[in-house]
């Protein structure tokens, strides 16, 4: 074959130089990914001198390689965390056993299917944020935008890398078709309904990164506990660079909520029309769209009950967020869970199966993480000296799939009829009015040290570098 | 079976028989049943009155083969017993009441195929059966005389012919019984419906009137009745009249407790993987080509060598090794050689010896086709699917040949691949791949005397995957364990409908009746249960029904 010197070309501790059945995989689909990079990364970006951390191996030493590249030149590697000598499967009905490293024949179809969902919201949620670029409110954010792309680009490798070596043709078909779905597109559209909808702007990208990619977090967690040992090790390397994507969410919506409060506090106002009067958004607005993507999010974990859930974990495809740090039998098999249930329009709890019901446990776990963090932008409020307080919507508020699908519930678990939810709708998610506000501060803010008005300047930059050196130099 | 029990043989000879009595006289052979009670294959019942097993039926396979081959000068056989005023009372029901379900379908599935043979040999090779019904006829005795060209029933007030199955025993009446008395026989299925579902069965001038037998003589003309008709049978067949016979001598095996090699089959058990690597391989040099060639080499000619070895090892694996769901078919040695055995079968195809042997390699690829194992053909380097050998792979439910940079294998069809083994369906394998649609055969045929390529190979849809060699491992490996994971029955199922679509024949409507409808209600309570027809029958008990109809 070629005389490509595939580690220079490509960062990987999978032994790529002698891996023939990866290099031939590889030679058509990196092409293909530079070319989708090309169309759907983005927009306008490629010319750009970004200061971007690389990751050049799995050591914690080489994670975080900074320096400034062009993006279509990021060197995308593929990284598993070491391979832990005699690693056991540890729940399931396989438990005891040595952890599989090839895919099980009789597992293939399931293990495939989680890798490409999984594999397909990565190049998604780069679609869904092309256009976020043109309006960055500094280059600071700027900068970390690019940073969360180009890593989600990586995260599609590390799941090609498992499609290519483990799947035989099936496997190269199915990266070459997540190079080919697009976000949105009525015909061809992504797998999961919320990596098709928009993020139009960046209060949007902030909720999405703090809500959605900690979706991600919690199925990477559970992915690292799988049997098949290639996907355990992919997703446990892939969490590093998740910590950051949320970090980013985390403390955008801080930013903004920092802001507004000391706005308000100058101003000496509250109203949110006077909050906007003065080029900020208001606190209401921020819960309306922290009610919407969180709710949106929490469909994302699957139906209440389901059968694949308990297939995925007993047979240990799919564990559960710190399966390890658990202290049942890790069987499950006669336990069970309480989940939400609809009778005569009202919820009650009603107890099923643990194993049926293991997305429901693993969106408790994220509720409970989500809501750390919603706790620490109320202390931000707090600060301020104002009485507002944000606050997560019940679980079965909007909910799109699953038994909760079928009744409307106001964000304070409250039953509601169709009436009411219609008249109460716009106080509850962002109108159509709120998303136009909210994109009529958009605006690009290219000076360094500079940030638009409505958000706040960060703690502080990027590996320690001052806050108003050029994160991203424009050719 | 458990593995204490020991392995059925399938490999007999007539000095051996204790059930069967052969004899000769000018071109009419007589085959007797005197079925020995006490020398039943396991241990557990007596076969009383003429009631058979698979003992039995495995010495009447041998006697046809003997009739077949060592015998050139037969053209007529008289299938009759020797016992007083019973013909055959059918397969021992204290027999299937003991045995696993496996076993009953494995036993009725043999016992298809021999009586399949029978009507084989009188389509193909001028043998024509003449059922001398000289005694009570019931179930699967019944079912033997229907394989027949023709039935003659003693008309001595008592003897009947029947299919009792229904109201004795809560089952349906065989898998051949029914479908030939419909299918062969053509009896309106009203009257049908009253012969199957009284015990006593039909007798004499009714019987005939029924289209159930015909002919009837009473007893003191009987014998001679049936001897002028088979002496007319045997006028109308071309079979040579001084031919000298081809002696079948005992084939020659090494078993191992994970195989079995012959000279040109070989067979590896992975129990693990419950699989078994089935190679078939070329003849060493060139076989000879000429008619004197061939009659000297006569049962060491690869040709019969090689089928009587596979539908050896395809009858020792399907009793044998139930638990070994998939085969792995492969083949070894030089295509030319076995295309000039093609050649030769071709042009001599209708001396008595080389139709025989056809006719033998068609039996035994239908016997492939009708096993219930996942059939998967490797097509690697050093293989040899051309003609005949390509049959197996055409057999198989998928096939992968390794697209190799170098040295990749080939395929190559021969003449014989365009209509001398038909499949249970009546159809080549290759019309059947392609559904008989005309253009995609042409295609084929226009590849006579040349080599195919993995990729022309795969262009002409001749196999299901051509890997290359860095996929070549993975892909084989995930496909076995894929399908190792898979419901036996539910494979069963789909790949007899896959194997045998899209038109029915009396052969396919047999065998899908086995593995559907014989295997469910075989397998309901209302048969098997407790208080199930077959489980008490015998006992004076009445079977207790769940009458709720499905």
């Amino acid at each position: 074959m070629s005389a490509i010197d595939y580690s220079q070309k490509i960062p990987n501790n999978v032994n790529l130089n002698s891996d023939r059945v990866l290099q031939r995989a590889l030679e058509q689909w990196q092409p293909n990914f530079l070319s989708w990079w090309g169309d759907m990364g983005p927009e306008g970006s490629h010319q750009h001198d970004v200061y971007l951390r690389t990751a050049t191996s799995a050591e914690p030493s080489g994670w975080a390689h900074f320096d400034y590249v062009k993006m279509p030149d990021y060197r995308w590697g593929i990284f598993l965390s070491p391979q832990v000598q005699d690693r056991k499967i540890h729940f399931g009905e396989h438990m005891g056993e040595d952890v599989w490293q090839e895919v099980p024949g009789e597992h293939r179809a399931n293990l495939r299917r989680i890798i490409v969902t999984q594999g397909d919201t990565e190049p998604a949620s780069v679609e869904q944020q092309r256009h976020l670029g043109l309006t960055a409110p500094s280059l600071y954010d700027l900068r970390n935008l690019f940073q969360i792309n180009v890593e989600e680009g990586r995260h599609l490798w590390a799941m090609v890398y498992l499609l290519h070596r483990y799947f035989g043709r099936d496997g190269r078909e199915e990266a070459d078709a997540l190079l080919q779905r697009r976000s949105g597109q009525e015909d061809n559209p992504r797998i999961l309904g919320a990596f098709n909808e928009q993020t139009p702007d960046w209060l949007a990208f902030f909720m999405f990164t703090y809500f959605t990619d900690r979706d991600g977090k919690f199925q990477l967690c559970a992915l690292a506990e799988s049997s098949f040992d290639p996907l355990a090790r992919t997703t446990k390397f892939m969490l590093t660079e998740e910590a950051h994507h949320m970090f980013v969410g985390e403390s955008g919506v801080s930013r903004v909520i920092a802001r507004t409060c000391e706005l308000m506090k100058k101003h000496n106002v509250e109203a949110p029309d006077q909050v906007r009067a003065l080029g900020a958004i208001d606190l209401q607005t921020i819960q309306r769209y922290l009610n919407f993507h969180y709710s949106v999010t929490l469909d994302l974990f699957g139906a209440d009950q389901s059968s694949n859930a308990a297939t995925f974990y007993n047979t240990g495809l799919k564990g559960r967020y710190e399966e390890t740090k658990r202290g049942d039998d890790h069987l499950l098999k006669d336990r069970g869970y309480k989940i939400l249930n609809v009778v005569d329009g009202k919820l009650v709890e009603k107890e099923v199966p643990m194993l049926n019901a293991l997305n429901e446990v693993l969106r408790d776990d994220f509720i409970k993480d989500s809501e750390a963090g919603v706790g620490r932008w109320n202390k931000v409020i707090e600060k301020a000296g104002l009485p507002f307080r944000l606050t997560v919507p019940h679980k079965a508020f909007n909910r799109q799939i699953g038994t909760l699908s079928g009744v409307r519930i106001a964000p304070d678990g409250r039953p509601v009829s169709q009436e009411e939810w219609n008249a109460k709708a716009s106080e509850w998610m962002p109108t159509a009015a709120d998303r136009a506000y909210v994109a009529s501060l958009m605006g690009r803010v290219v000076e360094p040290g500079q940030y638009a008005n409505w958000i706040s300047a960060p703690l502080s930059g990027i590996n320690k570098q001052p806050l108003d050196i050029p994160y991203v130099r424009f050719n | 079976m458990q593995p204490s029990v020991p392995n059925v043989d399938y490999r007999t000879e007539p000095a051996k028989y204790r059930h069967w009595r052969l004899s000769f006289d000018g071109p009419v052979a007589t085959l007797a049943m005197d079925v020995a009670e006490d020398a039943g294959l396991r241990p557990g019942y007596k076969l009383k009155l003429n009631s058979y097993d698979l003992g039995v039926d495995i010495e009447l396979h041998d006697a046809l083969q003997r009739v077949r081959f060592e015998h050139p000068e037969v053209r007529s056989v008289v299938i009759t017993s020797l016992k007083d005023r019973i013909f055959c009372s059918g397969a021992n029901i204290f027999m299937l009441g003991t045995s696993s379900h496996a076993w009953k379908v494995n036993f009725c599935k043999f016992t298809n195929e021999t009586r399949n043979g029978i009507e084989d040999s009188s389509r193909h090779s001028g043998l024509k059966f003449l059922a001398a019904v000289n005694g009570a006829c019931a179930g699967g005795g019944y079912e033997m005389a229907l394989a027949c060209d023709e039935i003659y029933l003693v008309d001595d007030r008592s003897s009947a012919v029947s299919l009792p199955e229904v109201p004795l025993l809560g089952v349906l009446p065989g898998t051949g019984g029914l479908t030939r008395v419909t299918d062969k026989r053509k009896v309106r299925h009203d009257l049908a419906d009253i012969f199957c579902t009284s015990m006593e069965g039909q007798r004499g001038q009714r019987a005939k009137d029924w289209k159930l037998v015909d002919e009837i003589a009473k007893p003191a003309v009987f014998a001679d009745t049936v001897k002028k008709r088979v002496l007319e049978l045997a006028a109308q067949s071309d079979r040579p009249a001084a031919a000298k016979g081809v002696q079948l001598t005992p084939l020659e095996r090494n078993d191992s407790a994970d195989g079995i090699e012959y000279r040109y089959v070989s067979v590896s058990i992975d129990r693990n993987r419950r699989l078994a690597n089935l190679t078939v391989k070329a003849p060493e040099a060139a076989q000879p080509t000429d008619i004197d060639g061939i009659l000297k080499a006569g049962v060491n000619w690869w040709p019969l060598r090689l089928a009587r070895e596979l539908d050896d090892a395809i009858l020792h694996l399907r009793t044998n090794e139930l638990e070994v769901g998939t085969w792995l078919l492969r083949t070894q040695g030089d295509a030319a050689h076995v295309l000039g055995c093609d050649a030769a079968l071709d042009a001599h195809q209708k001396h008595w010896f080389v139709r025989e042997t056809l006719g033998f390699l068609r039996r035994c690829l239908a016997r492939l086709d009708v096993s219930s194992r996942t059939l998967f053909a490797l097509i690697e380097q050093g293989s040899c699917f051309a003609g005949t050998l390509l049959e197996i792979g055409l057999a198989a439910d998928r096939s992968y040949m390794q697209a190799l940079p170098e040295n990749a294998p080939s395929l190559q069809v021969s003449a014989l691949n365009f209509g001398h083994y038909p499949m249970v369906n009546g159809k080549s394998r290759v019309a059947h791949r392609y559904y008989d649609d005309a253009g995609e055969i042409e295609a084929v045929r226009k590849t006579l005397g040349s080599a195919i390529s993995p990729a022309d190979a795969q262009k002409l849809g001749l196999v299901t995957g051509a890997p290359d060699d860095i996929d070549w491992e993975d892909e084989i490996r995930i496909a076995l364990e894929e399908r190792a994971a898979l419901s036996p029955d539910a494979l069963t199922g789909l790949e007899a409908n896959l194997r045998f679509g899209i038109t029915e024949t009396m052969e396919t409507r047999v065998f899908g009746r086995l593995s559907a409808w014989q295997n469910w209600i075989f397998i309901r309570p209302n048969a098997v249960g407790e208080k199930g027809a077959l489980k008490v029958y015998g006992k004076g008990e009445k079977a207790a029904f769940d009458f709720q109809r499905v």
